[in-house]
């Protein structure tokens, strides 16, 4: 009977995911100043229609994700970046 | 109280290279006639736009950066306005993060163009520092 239930909890998907711990990439690496003069840089957090990718995923904190979003809106002004597009990468 | 900008813009594609020099040179005097310094500068030469800009898919780069008294960014900008050959500027202050990059790039790109003498020989000193670390 042991063995059974093992088996059962077995079959249903973990509950708990072992998940990677976000970080910020401009504290970690100590960039203080994003420059939007670099736009392969600036496509790491966009996604494929161009837009700014949302904290919750990129992990980067509040501080740095206002510069980051100064920076790609002068990027795009420039046209180093699009405003809009289907396939970025 | 003179403060440090950078400004980038974007010439159309129609000039030839010597009339894209000239529009450079045109706005370098500006700058220096009202009493700026010219601290670094960079051509990125023809680029494709990421989205058309003035019915143009192209258009050449032009790095300015400079120290100058904020009375004057004014002035540049409404010559940068007013010149057919511009279609797309920016102008912006830099705080001390910036000039410490800006710097850096400058550096770094004065070191990969032009073979300085000054340049090449503190990149050698910096590896062989790093060499020795290691």
């Amino acid at each position: 009977m042991a063995t059974d239930q093992g088996e059962i909890r077995y079959l249903t998907p973990p509950s708990v995911e072992i998940r990677k711990k976000k970080y910020c990439r401009f504290k970690k690496n100590g960039i203080k100043y994003i420059d939007y003069k670099d736009p392969e840089f600036l496509k790491k957090f966009l996604n494929e229609q161009g837009k700014i990718l949302p904290r919750r995923i990129t992990g980067t904190s509040l501080k740095f994700q206002r510069k980051l979003s100064v920076a790609i809106k002068r990027a795009r002004h420039l046209a180093l970046l699009p405003y809009v597009t289907d396939l970025l990468k | 109280m003179q403060k440090q900008y950078e400004a980038v813009f974007i010439m159309t594609p129609v000039l030839s290279d010597q009339q894209m020099k000239e529009t450079v040179d045109k706005f370098k005097a500006i700058l220096t006639n009202g009493g700026a310094e010219i601290v670094h500068e960079e051509n990125w030469g023809l680029k494709k736009l990421a989205y058309p800009v003035q019915h143009k898919s192209t258009g050449f780069y032009q790095l300015l950066q400079f120290q100058a008294d904020p009375a004057l960014i004014e002035k540049f900008d409404v010559e940068l306005k007013r010149d057919e050959r511009v279609i797309r500027w920016l102008t912006t202050a830099l705080d001390k993060h910036a000039v410490e990059y800006a710097a850096k790039r400058a550096q770094k790109r004065s070191g990969q163009a032009t073979e300085q003498a000054a340049a090449p020989a503190q990149e050698t000193q910096s590896e062989t520092t790093e060499n020795k670390e290691e």
